[in-house]
């Protein structure tokens, strides 16, 4: 059964909405556009950020996400719309007045300053007495666990470390808003998945509000309260984890947001809430909501995860015939290769490729390439949109 | 193996090679130097007997004293003042963006194609017809556009070697665009406005042609005198100026050493 996702977010904001009694949004947007040139890098964006949140701005290169996070912190200027933080006008303001905490991908520590001067260093731009700074960056220092380093320089420690560096400078200014730019792709795997729980606990901890850029959906879906998902310049999707994962709004959502497998399809029939649709002769239940229109006989795409197929001996009953093409070992799990039958994949677009990810080793010994398969279409779990263009 | 042996003679004649290049570079400094101490009157090589007379005589000649002192006053006021004009340059065209651009790049480093008698008799004329002919202004200026293009290089090679988001993440830790500058840009532009400041004061220490058509007998340069001094002499007085000239470059470029590192000063390491 698909349950009816429960809206976590906050009501969407609308231009002249009525004052609410909660605390004013710690960032908000109000259709904030950004040109460079004649290329509109942001197209008009509506976007609150609430008090302690992490929000995770997702999307490929070149989407927007960073041209937003520079717009937040003052480094780009808006062409259009406004700009608030904690309930305060800073469209104009100048970055160093705006007290928002940044990290940088490749961390940008001063190399010409020891750690503990690194992380004092916004503290002495406000004029802040000695001994409290040195108060203040040791207190720093013990929430990113790097208290014997004070005297080090940036470039006697490792990527982890200069990364726990600048999270501290950033932090140790008590930021309204603390900004990462993609502060986990210059480390190893390994040390990756270490400092993003370190990451989140800090920030649960201090309940700093967080607004994250990345191009990991991985890293997106782990670390975030919630998602905003972008491509080309526009907000495609705001929502939990949860919602951008299993309920997409839009094509570019489904197939941005964890591996996916697209199974050429035809409307048959819909309710304002349900569509049936054939994939073949399957009929499955999707969400209406994701097709534009509904017109019976038209092709749509079936979206569904690697994890949710299975496979069936060859001619079972209710399952779609398909021939093994390679199997990957991928540790953990394995990722199973298969074609489509040629005429289900005839005129869709879709090159008839599906992946299948399938627990265990068995597979490896049953299903060599080129045996013919029956693949298993769970009942939900399915996404359809209009075909593209 | 006559692979292995045909690796051993290009290995052995590349070594040479570049044996023989070092020593063209260095061999006319060794004989000018042995031949300031030879004890006879006339520049001879190899000397027969060694003297430091030269020395004595090319310290205690007036010309050479008064062109050492004038030397060094503009250099110091050239290089300097090229490092300030120079540095602004190099920032503008490293960060900003403006029409004609290009040209102004351009225009800033012809000095190098343009020679440097036309830089000197161009100043010339422009100088007599203002009526400041022969005073240290025009020398200064002369020696000004001469070294500007190698401060800009430098300058903005160093500039190119900081990360611009230090300048944002300090602007977003509260530095203002003055602060910014005084304790990001600035100390991180050291090394190279010191090898700016230290190259542009070299060539200016060095610079004959065009100072040539600039000075008069009481501006000239060390070099002019120099040049006024072989005219009318032949003995190694002059060997003795030389050997002088590289023991004071040597002298400067090794305190440079000393204090900023050598590869830092010229900009060979990359920063990080």
């Amino acid at each position: 059964m698909l349950s009816k996702a429960v809206d976590l977010s906050p009501p969407a904001n609308l231009p002249g909405a009525s004052p609410s009694p909660r605390p004013a949004p710690a960032v908000r947007l109000d259709g904030v556009v950004k040109r460079f040139g004649t290329v509109t890098a942001l197209e008009e964006t509506w976007l609150q950020v609430q008090q302690g949140e992490f929000l995770t701005l997702l999307g490929p290169s070149g989407c927007g996400k960073t041209t937003l996070l520079n717009l937040m912190a003052g480094f780009l200027e808006a062409d259009e719309g406004e700009i608030f933080i904690g309930g305060d006008l800073v469209t104009a303001t100048p970055p160093y007045e705006r007290q928002i905490g940044i990290v940088f991908q490749n961390y940008a520590l001063f190399p010409h300053m020891s750690v503990a001067k690194n992380v004092g260093y916004g503290l002495r731009m406000r004029g802040v007495g000695k001994r409290e700074i040195a108060e203040r960056v040791g207190q720093a220092l013990d929430l990113v666990k790097l208290s014997g380093f004070a005297d080090r320089s940036p470039r006697q420690l490792s990527g982890g470390q200069q990364q726990r560096v600048a999270l501290a400078r950033a932090l140790v200014i008590r930021p309204k808003v603390l900004l990462l730019d993609e502060p986990f792709s210059a480390l190893d795997k390994n040390l990756r998945g270490a400092m993003q729980v370190e990451l989140k606990e800090i920030q649960r901890r201090l309940g700093v509000t967080t607004v994250f850029v990345t191009h990991d959906q991985g890293e997106a879906l782990s670390m975030s309260d919630r998602i905003v998902v972008m491509s080309a310049g526009r907000i495609r999707q705001i929502g939990t984890p949860d919602q951008v994962y299993r309920h997409p709004q839009d094509r570019f959502v489904a197939g941005f947001i964890g591996d996916v497998n697209r199974l050429p399809a035809r409307l048959e029939s819909c309710t304002a809430e349900r569509a049936t649709v054939a994939i073949r002769d399957l009929r499955r239940e999707v969400e209406a909501g994701t097709l534009r229109d509904c017109a019976p006989g038209a092709a749509v795409d079936v979206f569904v995860r690697p994890d949710h197929l299975t496979v069936r001996p060859a001619g079972e009953p209710g399952t779609l015939p398909a021939r093994v093409a390679a199997l990957v070992y991928q540790g953990s799990h394995i990722d199973l290769h298969a074609d489509l039958d040629p005429g289900l994949a005839e005129g869709s677009g879709a090159d008839g490729r599906v992946v299948v990810r399938m627990p265990g080793q068995g597979a490896l010994a049953t299903h060599a390439p080129g045996t013919e398969i029956g693949l298993l279409v769970p009942q939900a779990g399915l996404v359809a949109f209009p075909p593209e263009g | 193996m006559r692979r292995g042996l045909r690796t051993r003679i290009l290995g052995i004649s590349g070594t040479l090679l570049v044996a023989l290049i070092l020593a063209f570079i260095v061999l006319p400094a060794f004989v000018v130097t042995l031949a300031a101490f030879n004890d006879r009157a006339i520049l001879s090589f190899p000397p027969a007997k060694y003297s430091t007379r030269w020395f004595t005589r090319a310290l205690t000649y007036r010309d050479f004293q008064t062109g050492l002192w004038n030397s060094l006053v503009v250099t110091a006021w050239a290089s300097s003042i090229a490092l300030a004009v120079g540095t602004g340059f190099a920032i503008a065209l490293k960060r900003y963006a403006f029409r004609l651009k290009d040209t102004l790049e351009g225009v800033l480093l012809s000095p190098l194609i343009v020679p440097h008698f036309t830089i000197g008799l161009g100043l010339l004329v422009l100088a007599t017809g203002l009526g400041a002919a022969r005073g240290f202004a025009v020398v200064v200026v002369t020696h000004v556009i001469v070294v500007l293009p190698f401060v800009i290089r430098s300058v903005y090679i160093s500039l190119q070697n900081i990360d611009e988001r230090l300048e944002l993440a300090a602007a977003s830790l509260g530095a203002r665009p003055g602060r910014v500058l005084t304790t990001i840009t600035l100390p991180l532009l050291a090394p190279g406005l010191v090898s700016g400041w230290l190259f542009a004061a070299i060539l200016s220490f060095n610079e004959f042609t065009a100072s040539l058509f600039v000075t008069g007998q009481a501006t000239q340069t060390l070099p002019v005198a120099m040049y006024g001094y072989v005219r009318e002499f032949a003995d190694p007085t002059l060997a003795a100026v030389s050997v002088i000239y590289i023991a004071v470059t040597a002298a400067l470029l090794t305190v440079a050493n000393t204090f900023l590192g050598l590869g830092k000063v010229l900009n060979v390491e990359q920063g990080r």
